[in-house]
């Protein structure tokens, strides 16, 4: 980090960072205290919000949309700002610069498995996938590791696991963990026994990338503190209106659609709504945030859980927006077989949950 | 001082760049502010996240779009 020099900003950025620091243990314990009383009440105060002021009747359509409405944002949004916290902190130890050098030389299967996890919690954005793969490739990370990452990054992210957690419990969301997980791990080598480094654009294989020196962490827990403060606000500044929106179509859902009205069309019975639903979520482009919630209902009504789980994990792992980013610096083939692989892989998984469960 | 701004035009990009600028005019410092939005270019540079700013080809910050604050800490040293 820098150390401030000019005159005012010194006495600016010490009298800031007083505050925080003062105490900086017992103000997240209170945090935490607040946060825990506030979140115990929400269930009771949506209840008397929707029941006792509106005045709805109990077990009414409306009643309940209401107060599915009332009780899930509130709920997630506490979640979201808590678990964001915590990552973001986590987040500022590990840089991508870090990550790649935990990968660089590591072998295939270990470093697909180790790809996978570090995607979790390393920073990403598709935005910056492109310079994050020449980074890697030219490191001599193996294609297939790379690609794990690629596939576990954008697909097994905290605001996912806690909207999971949040409205479907935490065995769901472990579930979707771990195949997350393993589709990325498995998919990364796959394509990696392909051996398709030809179809990795040429400027890319050419290039000469100096590698920058890892950039000096040292940061204060403060300062880690203040970045786990600003992942919450940018995060779920972006996110929070994609929540709202989701839960309130959830709350449609919930209040007015008959039950087992999806059991016909994402039931189990239905052999084909795996692949339509994969196929559906491709093209379909929103975030964990978003789609969650309208999943959570349609499970209500009767959907099946692995034709679910597929749906959601193509929406948020095959988007098309990030394959045109990626075209930038793979050959088409490349693309089709990375859409094809992750694709068998989710759903396998769809069929495995709905054979099973 | 050249400062470039690497990034697609995301819209954390965009806040770095207007951030700095605030930053070196307040400054008062003598400086080139420069856009760099070509994926091959910004690559070269070695940074594996974007947005990045670099002072005379020096790479300095990536993946973040600080304050005007920590900006003029980071442009005066």
């Amino acid at each position: 980090m820098d150390h401030q020099t000019d005159e005012d900003m010194t006495t600016e950025g010490t009298a800031q960072r007083n505050f925080l620091s003062k105490h900086l243990g017992v103000k997240i314990g209170l945090f935490l205290i607040v946060w825990f009383l506030l979140y115990r009440q929400l269930l009771p105060l949506a209840r008397f919000l929707s029941y006792d002021l509106i005045g709805l009747q109990l077990e009414s359509h409306l009643g309940s949309a209401v107060e599915f409405f009332l009780y899930d944002t509130p709920k997630v949004l506490m979640l979201l700002i808590l678990v964001v916290f915590g990552v973001g902190v986590l987040r500022s130890f590990i840089t991508p610069e870090l990550t790649r050098q935990i990968l660089a030389g590591r072998r295939e299967s270990t470093g697909n498995v180790l790809a996978a996890l570090l995607g979790v919690v390393t920073p990403f954005c598709s935005c910056s996938a492109v310079p994050l793969f020449i980074g890697f490739v030219t490191a001599g990370i193996p294609l297939g590791i790379t690609f794990s990452f690629l596939i576990s990054a954008p697909m097994v992210n905290e605001i996912a696991l806690v909207l999971l957690f949040g409205l479907l419990g935490w065995k769901i969301a472990a579930l979707y963990f771990v195949t997350g997980i393993l589709i990325a791990t498995i998919a990364g080598w796959t394509i990696g026994r392909m051996k398709l480094e030809n179809y990795v654009e040429d400027w890319v294989r050419e290039m000469q990338v100096n590698q920058a020196a890892m950039p000096d962490n040292r940061q204060s827990w403060e300062d880690r503190v203040r970045f786990g403060i600003e992942a919450v606000r940018d995060i779920v500044g972006r996110v929070w209106l994609y929540v709202v929106i989701g839960i309130l179509i959830g709350a449609a859902i919930h209040g007015f659609v008959p039950e087992n009205f999806m059991a016909s069309i994402m039931g189990k019975s239905a052999w084909w709504s795996v692949p339509v639903s994969v196929l559906i979520g491709i093209p379909m482009y929103t975030n964990a945030a978003g789609i969650i919630p309208v999943v959570e209902a349609l499970l209500g009504k009767g959907a099946a859980l692995g034709t679910v789980l597929a749906f959601m994990m193509s929406v948020i792992a095959l988007s098309f927006p990030e394959m045109v980013i990626l075209r930038k610096v793979l050959k088409p083939r490349l693309i089709a077989t990375f859409i094809a692989v992750v694709g068998a892989g989710i759903l396998l998984v769809g069929y495995l949950f709905n054979l099973i469960i | 001082m050249k400062i470039q701004i690497l990034g697609t035009g995301c819209a954390k990009c965009k806040k770095l760049a207007k951030n700095a600028e605030t930053a070196a005019q307040e400054l008062h410092l003598e400086y080139e502010l420069v856009k760099v939005t070509d994926i091959q270019e910004i690559t070269a540079f070695g940074v594996l996240m974007t947005p990045a700013l670099a002072i005379d080809g020096q790479v300095k910050l990536s993946g973040k779009a600080p304050s005007v604050k920590e900006l003029k800490g980071l442009l005066s040293t």
